[in-house]
This record gives structure tokens, C-alpha cells and sequence, in this order.
């Protein structure tokens, strides 16, 4: 299979570790039904990069979750994170919405569903450790001005739309310089119901349009 | 005679060749064309003409352009993007507000048969009905039964936004009076029932020359016959000549390997990358073996071109550079000779995608990879990773050019302009 899927490891990384740029991310050992609803909303257009859309525009279902079930089956090791300055007071504020979120707002906390060690919950949700800050900060812009779009109900839209631009910088880099712990893996499954409702985890087994 | 009575005079006669004019592309317009009778009472369609409804579809790639990306089924909305501007694809399915719901079959025919829209306005042939106006009425009323019987969905058309005065149905008159006119298929006696089932196939439905043939400058082909190669517009990839041998002429080919790369997308000679990826897996690989066969048979035996293009005036020589670039960047897959891995990575030595006039094709599939089609006969294809965010424009083309001059390819260097261009058009 890793013969098939050089197309992604020339960005991905070598078996999909990430690429040193520090833009296009990690997809070893991500959750497989997240790498399958990643490569339908790319492949769809629900998101836009042309590049991966152009790649994946003549695969079938199928092919497409056979890919991601690869990816998702390799374990291993994260690299080092790099540590990131952050002024104390700035630390605490991305520490709080992360562990917290701000019910004022209706923000949920990130590991209500991204797991209590934030290394994601199997098998729809991604973690957020070992991730790139500038990949992390583009991800949640592009959700909180509508280039990037999940399934309805589109959850992560909703929650970017209720930061503001600083705080999706400070989280960003808060969760970049978190170190990954030894053997993470994502969470088997959720510790208490999701606070939200979102189309990725909802409609797991959807296929896109007959083809 | 005074200088008011001769403007006035002008004028008129002006006047008068502007009128005969518009009458003559008004009736060119509508030549041929019988008025739409009563509506028949719509006749439950059989399960065998469903069935064939569906496979001309497919034939035709109806799903192409009328599905958009990620959308629903024929329910349009997607953008045929054209030097004009843009074009969208309509809904057929049978919603009555928005789709084909109200359609009669005798509608149906006339837009396929004569590219006129149920209320009579002349349809743009990013529609191919100079292609589809040999479909014949009987497979016309396929179709029509089976677009009927897919699921309904409501989803508005989409105003096409093209420049002025592309965009106005008097413009579209004259391109239509210039260069449409009805066909009918008519079967070459000379020839066997394949070969006519291959020729009905190729220059209707299946539209092959929309690509497969260049385009003048107001848009239009050089006939539905001409199969002798074209850039794609906007696209910009190179659709080869399916006559020259020089390019992707299959006439040597065994016929089994023509039928499987169209049913499969991947022949032992080699295999379809971007837009006829998304043929194959949209239309071909759908083709009955009777009709696979039917077309391979038909391309097969198109003649040569009468005077084989002339060498390259100026042969790539390998680079140092380009070499270390092939080292580093293509030999793991491609080999130290370009030999390749069959079924898996093609071969670059003696390849005519590589050698032939244009190097459009290679400058995307090194800047944007890709993958062949996920088909039934060839489920899981191997892929070419993008280069575009790791190669400078020199680099990709003191690679090609390198490519193009070894192992016994003998092809015209490709310029870092090349190179610049197709990045620009697609990023």
C-alpha cells in the first residue's frame, strides 16, 4: 500500500510523519474515519486546496478509505515539539480555553472532544498535539471565515466563529509547543457526550454523491 | 443627389443587409427543425429502455459537467469554465421547478437534436449538441425516460456569466448559423455494424472531439470527424491527436488493450491521467464490452494524419542538472532508465506522453501528480505525488527536458516559461 500512496508522502512526509515546512501535517496514525472525511470533503470541495482536490477528484470511496485506514494503521513515533515563547499571562488565557472553554460564550472545552490527553478519539476526532502552529492557526482561520467546511453540522465552524483572531493565534501556538506523550493514541472513545453536535462524527458512513 | 439623400439612402441599404442578415441567421437558426407537436401522454417507460437510458448517459458523461463537485446527482450547478467565461451545467433531474420536471421527450430531442431549451432559447454548445445532435431519437427518448426516473432535487440553475457579447442569444445565432447545424448519424455501408456503433458512439455521445480536436478562436472545432488533438481551453492540458501515431494513435495497439484502458483507465502501454481520469471514471469504464469494443474498433481505424509532423527543430539535450533532478526527485519510481514498474509506474523511455510536440501534459503531472482512476478492472491505482510546492519552474524544466533526451527520446527541450505558465493557470 505504501508503493500506492507515494502521491501523499511527498508532502506528508515520509509514511506521512509531516513534512519539515511545517505546513502540511502529520497523518500517521491520525483516526481513520477523520483521514476518510478529510479526503471526501477535499475530494467534494467542502475543502479547498486545489491541489489535493485535483489529486483526489478520480477516486472512489473505497480507494479513499482503504488510503485512510493505511495512514491511520501506522504507529509512530512524534517528533519533538518546539517549544514556543509565550508571555505567562498569554500562556495561561490559551491553557484556560483549551482545558475550559468559556461557557459565557457557549465555547466548549477542546478535550471534551478531542480526548482528556488531546490526542484525538477514535475514530472521527483528530488530536491536537504534534501539529504545526502555523497549519493549526490556518486550519482554525479558515474555519472561522468559511474556506474550510465539514459536514453539517459543521462543529468546528461554530467554534472558530466564536474566537476572536488573537485567541485562535494563542491557542495555535499554546498547542504547538505542547510536548506529545509517549505512545499517543487517540482515545478509545468519548467520556461523556459530545457538547456538540457535528456531521463528521454524525454521518461517519456517508458517501458522497453516486459517482 | 444631395449628401442627406445619399446618408439617408445608406442608411437604408444598411439597414436592409442588417435585416436580411439576421433573417438568414434567424432561419439558419431554426433549419430542419419540425414543430413540437402536441405533448404525448407520457408512456411508463420500459425497464429496457431505462436501462439503456442509463448506459447512454454514462456514454455520454452527462455526470461530467451536470454533477457537480461533491453535489448531487445531474443536478448541476458546476461551472464549465470556457475563454468566454464561464458556463454552468444545468439540473436534469426531474424536479418541476428547477430541473427537467415539466420536460416533454420532444423537448428533450429538440435540445440535444437542435440545442434549443424547452422555452426555445438557443442553448451553448459547452452543451455538445454539435456532438449529441447525432443521437438518435430513439436513444434521445432512453435518456430522457431514465433522467426522468433518478431522484429528484431542487436546485436552481445558475446564470452563466460570460463576457459581452458572448453572453447575448444574438451572438450565440451567428456562432450557431456559422458553424451547428442537425446531424444524423448515417451508417457507412463500407464498414462493419462495429465500426458504425464505434463512429455513432465517438462523434456523439461521446463527445470525443470536444477535447480531442482544437478550437478556433470563437470556440468552435473543425468538425465532429477531426480527432487530430487540442489544448483544452482554460485547462490547458493537451488532449492528443487519437489519429497520429506520434501521439495516441491506438491503431497498433491489440484491441483488448484499447477496450481495457477505456473500461479500466490503465493498459499495458499506459494509462489515463487528469481530465480522461475523469472520463473513464465517469463514462468509459461504464461502456458495455460491446460498446468498448465498438469504439476501440472505430478509433483503431482512424487514418494517420497525411504528412507526419516534421522532427523537432531543436532536440533537449541531457543536463547535468536535470539528471541530478531525475536522481533525486523521479528514479525510485521510475527507474535508472526510465523503464519504470508495470502496472504501477510508467515508463518514461519510448513513452509518446513524454516525446509528443506538447509538453503541457508532463508540466501538470510533475507540478500537480495524480492519480489514474479508481475503476472496477483497476480499484486501486498507484499515484504521482505533486511537485509544485517542492520544484522552482527551472528545475521542472531542466527535468523534462531531461526526460525528453534520454534513453532514446528525442523531443524538444521545455522552457521554464512552459513551466510558468501552467503554474500560473492553475494556482
Amino acid at each position: 500500500m505504501a508503493q500506492r500512496v507515494l502521491a501523499c508522502t511527498g508532502c506528508h512526509g515520509p509514511e506521512g510523519r509531516a513534512a519539515p515546512d511545517g505546513y502540511y501535517p502529520r497523518i500517521a496514525g491520525k483516526p481513520a474515519g477523520y483521514l476518510y472525511n478529510q479526503l471526501l470533503n477535499f475530494r467534494d470541495g467542502r475543502r479547498s486546496y486545489a491541489l489535493m482536490t485535483n489529486l483526489l477528484a478520480p477516486l472512489d470511496d473505497a480507494y479513499l478509505r482503504e488510503i485512510a485506514g493505511h495512514f491511520a494503521g501506522l504507529d509512530l513515533p512524534y517528533p519533538a515539539s518546539a517549544p514556543v515563547a509565550l508571555a505567562p499571562a498569554d500562556a495561561a488565557a490559551a491553557a484556560r480555553l483549551v482545558d475550559e472553554g468559556d461557557a459565557s460564550r457557549g465555547l466548549p472545552a477542546c478535550n471534551a472532544c478531542h480526548g482528556a490527553a488531546m490526542t484525538g478519539t477514535a475514530p472521527f476526532v483528530p488530536g491536537l498535539l504534534g501539529l504545526p502552529r502555523d497549519y493549526l492557526n490556518a486550519q482554525l482561520g479558515a474555519w472561522r471565515n468559511g474556506k474550510r467546511v465539514a459536514q453539517e453540522p459543521d462543529c468546528m465552524a461554530q467554534v472558530a466563529k466564536k474566537l476572536a483572531p488573537e485567541e485562535i493565534g494563542l491557542i495555535s501556538a499554546w498547542l504547538a509547543g505542547r510536548p506529545v506523550p509517549a505512545g499517543a493514541k487517540p482515545a478509545a472513545a468519548f467520556a461523556a457526550p459530545m457538547p456538540m453536535a457535528c456531521g463528521g462524527v454524525a454521518t461517519s458512513g456517508a458517501a458522497g454523491a453516486p459517482r | 443627389m444631395s449628401w442627406r439623400r445619399r446618408v439617408g439612402l445608406a442608411g437604408l441599404g444598411a439597414i436592409v443587409v442588417v435585416a436580411v442578415l439576421a433573417g438568414v441567421v434567424a432561419w439558419l437558426n431554426v433549419r430542419g427543425e419540425a414543430p413540437l407537436g402536441a405533448p404525448a401522454p407520457r408512456v411508463a417507460a420500459s425497464a429496457e429502455q431505462l436501462a439503456r437510458g442509463e448506459a447512454l448517459t454514462r456514454a455520454g458523461d452527462c455526470t461530467g459537467c451536470h454533477t457537480a463537485r461533491g453535489g448531487r446527482f445531474l443536478a448541476g450547478g458546476r461551472a464549465i469554465e470556457t475563454p468566454f467565461g464561464n458556463v454552468f451545467a444545468s439540473n436534469l433531474t426531474p424536479d418541476a421547478e428547477t430541473g427537467l420536471g415539466r420536460w416533454s421527450a420532444d423537448e428533450f430531442w429538440r435540445a440535444l437534436h437542435h440545442g434549443r431549451s424547452k422555452s426555445g432559447r438557443l442553448l451553448y454548445p459547452a452543451f455538445p449538441y454539435p456532438n449529441y445532435t447525432r443521437v438518435s431519437r430513439d436513444d434521445a427518448d432512453a435518456m430522457f425516460a431514465y433522467v426522468q426516473s433518478i431522484p429528484a432535487v431542487t436546485r436552481r440553475n445558475v446564470a452563466h456569466t460570460l463576457a459581452f457579447p458572448f453572453g447575448t442569444q444574438a451572438a450565440l445565432a451567428i456562432w450557431r448559423a456559422l458553424y451547428f447545424r442537425p446531424a444524423e448519424h448515417v451508417d457507412d455501408p463500407t464498414r462493419s455494424a462495429e465500426w458504425n456503433r464505434g463512429a455513432y458512439l465517438v462523434e456523439g455521445l461521446g463527445h470525443c472531439n470536444a477535447c480531442h480536436s482544437a478550437r478556433n478562436a470563437l470556440g468552435a472545432t473543425r468538425g465532429t470527424l477531426d480527432l487530430q488533438g487540442g489544448l483544452i481551453p482554460v485547462q490547458n492540458w493537451y488532449a492528443p491527436s487519437l489519429a497520429s501515431p506520434r501521439e495516441a494513435s491506438v491503431a497498433g495497439w491489440p484491441k483488448h488493450d484499447v477496450v481495457q484502458l477505456l473500461k479500466t483507465g490503465i493498459a499495458p502501454q499506459g494509462f489515463v491521467m487528469g481530465p480522461m481520469s475523469d472520463v473513464v471514471l465517469n463514462s468509459t469504464q461504464h461502456l458495455s464490452d460491446a460498446d468498448a469494443a465498438a469504439m476501440a474498433t472505430y478509433l483503431q481505424a482512424l487514418p494517420p494524419p497525411p504528412e507526419s509532423e516534421p522532427a523537432p527543430a531543436e532536440t533537449a539535450r541531457p543536463s547535468a542538472r536535470g539528471a541530478a533532478l531525475y536522481k533525486d526527485h523521479c528514479v525510485a519510481c521510475h527507474g535508472e532508465r526510465g523503464e519504470g514498474v508495470p502496472k504501477a509506474y510508467p515508463a518514461l523511455a519510448g513513452s509518446r506522453a513524454v516525446t509528443m510536440r506538447s509538453s503541457a501534459n508532463l508540466v501538470h503531472v510533475v507540478l500537480e501528480g495524480g492519480f489514474p482512476p479508481s475503476t472496477a478492472g483497476n480499484p486501486r491505482p498507484f499515484g504521482m505525488p505533486p511537485f509544485a510546492p517542492v520544484l522552482q519552474d527551472a528545475d521542472v524544466a531542466e527535468l523534462l527536458s531531461f526526460v525528453r533526451a534520454s534513453w532514446g527520446n528525442r523531443a524538444a527541450p521545455v522552457s521554464t516559461l512552459d513551466v510558468a505558465k501552467a503554474r500560473a493557470g492553475r494556482e
